[in-house]
């Protein structure tokens, strides 16, 4: 016998029951709601450019808690394996490495702002338009994997039937952007030394050494 | 969670939940400090030592005298180190290696198709997978924060080395995924029953596979090695080169806390191998459904039994393989993650996935 559905759905089922499950829940997401906002302005508010990226990352990491809320599992995990475990640690990487005055960073900021105001207004209003119109996104009656229980089978089921043409053209895309950047970085210069690992691994020690008998004083 | 909170009411059973995980905590907690004393007894049996023998009998109370020590140090910070996160680095490594437990399900339930887990999630593997992605953080922002030249070398190769061998990983849970066709731990567990020719590693209910599944398991053993920075893929904290690697400047109780993570991390990794490949909770011969209906609390007992034999197993072999094998250059490790296994993996996920469409192993 296997458990039921309801059962295994842990707490993200539990956004859509009553009582104090629900409450729980809604704590929830307001305490990570709060965190989401209050890292996203401190990626652009913080001095050191390592403490803006810190900040994305936490950004990331809670945004993916939110999802887990509503019944997305499978969306949260990839975001935090493909943007907190990958993407952001290449992000980390150049910043650290970079050598940059912080205080030169910062004096575009006020020429910046309108522009930054600008864009930051136009996504939230197609976020906006975008929830008000879907039907049942905002209401609290949202269900993450329809037509399936799990919600991995909900998105493989749309992803590898209706949108599979578009699912491949991004991979295509994906992979030309790939080989674009070998070619753009790949140079091969000849006087680089190079292992052979088939001629290392070949090696026997009757290649390598010789046993002498020298006589004394006579060398070899 | 929401099971135990549906049959026990709301208060006693956030109550239950919070005792599950303080109980895992301590176990853990308690494991890891004998299993640090193995570590470095198997380490001294190699090099005919005797290792630690002066607290308590054999020495079984070393590793509370060092955690007594580490708390008692006074805990330096190196000057035009990034104090916060400094500090924040180690209790980060820490948290996220405890928080991984919270997924593994350690023995079968007492009603069928469950098993004894904090949380048995959906997304089982993946959420692991992902949990174990970020634990490269708490070494590149240890290393950074440190404001010294060794560690931060230290943090960028253990970067470098995490995030590739995390591919083929990735590659390696697909090949298990599309053999299950779920990735609840608890269903991988229940996939290999009846018996150890059952388990992933060997794979005789899909008798080809053990040509795939065997090597998959090898490479999932080598990729733990390299993701928890072990011998032989110790370079992040290589002492030959890099003195101790990201935790140069690190002492006293941070220092603890990373040295925790660390070996949480191995442990758990042995506790990933044993969930995916050795059958988890299940012995090497089945005693049939009848005997689990009529003995369930026994049954449960005897899973965590060789649940435990089996990641003992695993921790020893790996405190072999650090006692024994020397260490890797970088580019012989960078060569062995991109060239060798990555290429493998990759193959094998399209041999499994092929097998799987055409013989129709899944429902």
């Amino acid at each position: 016998m296997k458990i039921t559905e309801p059962e295994r759905q842990g707490i993200a089922r539990c956004f859509t029951k009553t009582g104090a499950l629900r409450a729980l829940a809604v704590y929830a997401f307001w305490i990570l709601a709060t965190i989401v906002v209050l890292s996203a302005v401190m990626v652009i508010a913080a001095r050191n450019p390592v403490h803006s990226v810190l900040f994305l990352i936490l950004t990331f990491f809670t945004s993916a808690g939110l999802l887990v809320l509503i019944g997305a599992e499978f969306i949260a995990m990839l975001l935090v394996v493909v943007y907190v475990g990958a993407v952001a640690v290449l992000f980390l990487f150049v910043v650290m490495m970079l050598d940059v005055d912080f205080v030169e960073l910062k004096q575009g900021f006020l020429s910046y702002l309108p522009f930054g105001l600008l864009v930051g207004a136009v996504f939230l209003a197609e976020i906006v338009l975008a929830s008000v119109s879907s039907v049942g996104a905002v209401t609290g009656n949202f269900d993450a994997s329809p037509g399936a229980d799990t919600n991995t089978e909900a998105i493989g089921q749309v992803m590898y039937t209706e949108y599979l043409l578009l699912f491949q053209m991004a991979g295509i895309v994906l992979l030309v952007s790939m080989i674009g950047a070998i070619v753009l970085t790949l140079r091969h210069r000849p006087n680089v030394k190079r292992q052979s690992i088939a001629k290392q691994t070949a090696r026997r020690r009757a290649d390598a050494f010789e046993l002498k008998d020298p006589s004394s004083g006579q060398g070899i | 969670m929401s099971n135990l909170i549906e049959s026990f009411g709301e208060i006693a059973g956030f109550w239950l939940v919070l005792g599950q995980i303080a109980l895992f905590t301590l176990v853990l907690l308690l494991s890891i400090a004998f299993l640090l004393l193995l570590d470095r007894k198997v380490w001294a049996g190699v090099m005919m030592r005797k290792g630690p023998n002066v607290v308590g009998p054999f020495g079984l109370f070393q590793s509370f005298a060092d955690f007594g020590k580490f708390l008692l140090k006074e805990i330096v910070i190196p000057a035009g180190a990034n104090k916060t996160v400094f500090l924040i680095a180690p209790v980060l490594t820490c948290t996220l290696a405890f928080v991984a437990w919270a997924a593994i399900p350690v023995a079968p339930g007492t009603v069928a198709g469950t098993s004894w887990v904090v949380s048995d999630l959906n997304v089982g593997i993946l959420y692991l997978f992902a949990i174990s992605s970020l634990g490269v953080y708490g070494i590149i922002m240890g290393g950074w924060a440190s404001n010294s030249k060794y560690p931060f070398l230290g943090a960028l190769r253990s970067a470098a080395q995490m995030v590739s061998y995390e591919v083929s990983i990735g590659f390696v849970l697909v090949t298990v995924i599309l053999l299950v066709g779920s990735m609840n731990l608890t269903d991988i567990v229940n996939n290999q029953t009846g018996g150890f020719w059952n388990w992933h590693a060997f794979s005789f209910q899909n008798f080809p596979l053990i040509v795939v599944m065997f090597p998959m398991f090898v490479i999932f053993f080598i990729s733990a090695l390299a993701e928890t920075n072990r011998p032989p893929f110790d370079l992040p904290e290589a002492e030959s080169e890099l003195v101790a690697g990201y935790q140069v400047e690190y002492g006293s109780t941070p220092y603890l806390l990373f040295m925790l993570g660390e070996y949480l991390n191995i442990v758990l990794m042995c506790a990933m191998m044993t969930i995916l490949f050795l059958g988890g909770w299940h012995g090497p011969i089945a005693l049939g459904d009848d005997f689990a209906r009529d003995y369930a609390l026994l049954t449960s007992l005897s899973g965590l039994f060789w649940f435990m034999l089996k990641i003992l197993f695993l921790f020893f072999m790996i405190s072999m393989v650090k006692a024994i094998v020397p260490r890797y250059r970088y580019d012989q490790l960078m060569r062995l993650g991109w060239k060798i296994f990555l290429p493998t993996t990759l193959a094998a996920v399209v041999i499994v996935a092929g097998y799987v469409a055409y013989s129709g192993v899944q429902s």
